[in-house]
């Protein structure tokens, strides 16, 4: 069918890329290619000659791309950024979602709208989950560095753990600082001690 | 904090001193300014931010306004520069393979000589130069093609140029995708810090004084917020002569280094900041005076002169009418906003608007409003000058 677009998705991490590519896939019966590696990354894309491309906004290889836009590339058709089209409100919408598309251009928008949609939607969604990573991650983290603080306090003052957490907490009060900073400078002043 | 709340934006480099050091030191407060500092991941992304009013001003590359006025790379939107953020600030490094050959060539690296390191690095090639630059429109580009075609290379049609980003270019040597690069410190001190790279030249040996990032802002913009412009413009001011004190040095690494910022350790910073490399995995030490200027020869003024430069160069490889391309970037260097914002201040400011880019061999005086600034030499390698009210068709 000539009505297919054919679409690439740059994308490192596999399962986001596969959830993308079945997003995609509900819009239409799309021609699908995701490219997983930044090498020689605009090369591949061209070898494609992609009608549209999609990537993750927080990637720094997307600069990469922009030698597409160029009149040097070698693509037969520019691509041009897809922020600079008619859309202004899917664009912005694009943007705060973290994504980042080139359409070729002369593409009509009425084709363009429900597969930024769909991408729309998946990116909303990972990077959400994205930052609860992030913020258990940090959780952890500091978690451990704690624990580590009131075992060094129980050693050091031969107390019980809640008493060396009442003492963490009562320091970094006193200080106005964060109960995980007060543990963090602990740990490292121990092991430069030690 | 309080005040007017401004969103800039920044890549981690060097040359965002200015952003950082107006907000971390206090200049922007003193205006009234609260600088919502955002780290950006590649310079597209940057401009896209801007473009789309998610931020109010940028740190970015030079030409990018200049390109967005020519209607290059798919930008439709005006684009302003409201000052120059820094002069210079680049590295040209090579792969270690490439460096030793070119010692084996018997060329001795002396982080100076633009033509004598040009000349040995085209007689150590074979085939073509595959070479990493951070973006089509950067310093960065023209600098080397300016530099290589100087030499008698045609460049760019002669080299194999790659985009990578200035966080990664270390990286791609490592890699074996390119044997050289031009980028913004600390990326290319950490190709060294790598074993990867050698550096071979400072950007200011192709071109002295060379207009590097800009703070770029939607036209629009100063229109509608011509106060804040203009507070915009004396903050950065204030950083960047606060950066110039060699004292302060050591401090402005220390929160450059900051997760934050740069993340990365502050001795790495200090050698842009400082001047003093170390330019190879051997470690071999080089000096460089005004490595990167953030105040010195009144650097922050945009010069329309440099403007029509950076067009001029942009537009013979393009195909566009050089004249015409010449006068619409002039417009976009806002040497009017500059001189509104700063004139009855402790700065001093260059009489005229344009200048012979090229033709300054030595520090010269020149008359100001106030009586006498000192420019610093802006001489080409191989001694060009660009006069911009003689742009051919």
């Amino acid at each position: 069918m000539t009505d297919n677009l054919s679409i690439v998705v740059v994308e490192k991490d596999r399962d986001r890329a596969l959830l993308i590519v079945d997003s995609l896939r509900a819009s239409g019966d799309h021609n699908i290619f995701v490219i997983s590696e930044e090498t020689g990354l605009a090369r591949r894309i061209s070898e494609r000659n992609p009608d549209i491309v999609l990537v993750d906004i927080s990637s720094p290889s997307r600069d990469m791309l922009e030698e597409l836009t160029l009149a040097s590339s070698p693509l037969d058709r520019p691509v041009a950024m897809f922020v600079d089209r008619s859309d202004d409100g899917l664009t912005k919408a694009a943007i705060e979602a973290g994504v980042s598309a080139y359409v070729v251009d002369g593409l009509q928008p009425d084709r363009i709208k429900p597969i930024i949609d769909a991408a729309i939607a998946r990116f909303h969604m990972f990077q959400r989950m994205r930052t609860e990573l992030a913020a258990t991650k940090r959780a952890l983290q500091e978690r451990k560095v704690i624990d580590r603080a009131k075992g060094i306090l129980m050693k050091a003052h031969k107390i019980d753990e809640d008493a060396a957490y009442a003492l963490l907490r009562k320091t970094a009060m006193a200080q106005g600082r964060k109960l995980a900073d007060v543990a963090e400078a602990l740990v490292t002043a121990a092991e430069l001690l030690s | 904090m309080n005040g007017q709340v401004l969103r800039a934006g920044f890549i981690p480099l060097v040359d965002a001193a200015p952003l950082v050091i107006a907000h971390e030191m206090g200049f922007a407060d003193e205006e009234g300014l609260a600088l919502d500092l955002q780290r950006a991941p590649s310079w597209s992304t940057l401009r896209d931010l801007l473009v789309m009013g998610h931020i109010d001003a940028a740190h970015m590359l030079s030409p990018v306004p200049v390109a967005a006025a020519l209607g290059l790379g798919g930008i439709q939107a005006r684009l302003d520069a409201i000052s120059v953020l820094s002069a210079n600030g680049n590295v040209v490094g090579v792969s270690q393979r490439l460096a030793e050959r070119m010692r084996c060539n018997g060329y001795a690296f002396d982080f100076a000589d633009a033509d004598a390191a040009g000349r040995a690095l085209i007689a150590a090639t074979d085939g073509q130069l595959r070479i990493g630059v951070p973006f089509p429109f950067s310093m960065h580009a023209e600098l080397l093609y300016y530099w290589l075609g100087a030499l008698g290379l045609p460049a760019p049609q002669a080299l194999d140029v790659r985009t990578v980003p200035p966080t990664l270019m270390a990286e791609a040597m490592a890699a074996g995708e390119i044997d050289a690069f031009c980028v913004g410190e600390p990326w290319g001190s950490l190709a060294v810090e790598n074993r990867v790279g050698t550096l071979l030249l400072p950007g200011a040996a192709i071109w002295n004084f060379a207009p590097e990032k800009v703070l770029a802002v939607r036209h629009d913009w100063t229109r509608d917020a011509p106060d804040r412009t203009a507070k915009l413009i004396r903050a950065v001011w204030r950083a960047g002569r606060w950066l110039s004190k060699p004292g302060n040095r050591a401090i402005a690494s220390d929160v450059l280094a900051r997760p934050e910022y740069l993340d990365l350790s502050s001795e790495l910073l200090d050698r842009a900041l400082t001047g003093r490399f170390i330019i190879s995995p051997s470690g071999e030490q080089k000096a460089r005076d005004g490595f990167v200027l953030f105040h010195d020869g009144a650097c922050g003024f945009p010069w329309r002169s440099q403007a029509a430069w950076i067009a001029q160069r942009l537009a013979a490889r393009t195909g566009l009418d050089r004249g015409a391309a010449a006068a619409a970037a002039k417009q976009v260097f806002r040497t009017d906003l500059y001189r509104q914002a700063l004139s009855g201040q402790v700065a001093d400011l260059p009489g005229a608007s344009e200048k012979l880019e090229g033709a300054i061999t030595e520090p010269t005086e020149v008359a100001t409003a106030a009586g006498t600034l000192i420019l610093r030499p802006d001489r080409f390698f191989d001694g060009q000058i660009f006069d911009p009210s003689a742009v051919q068709r």
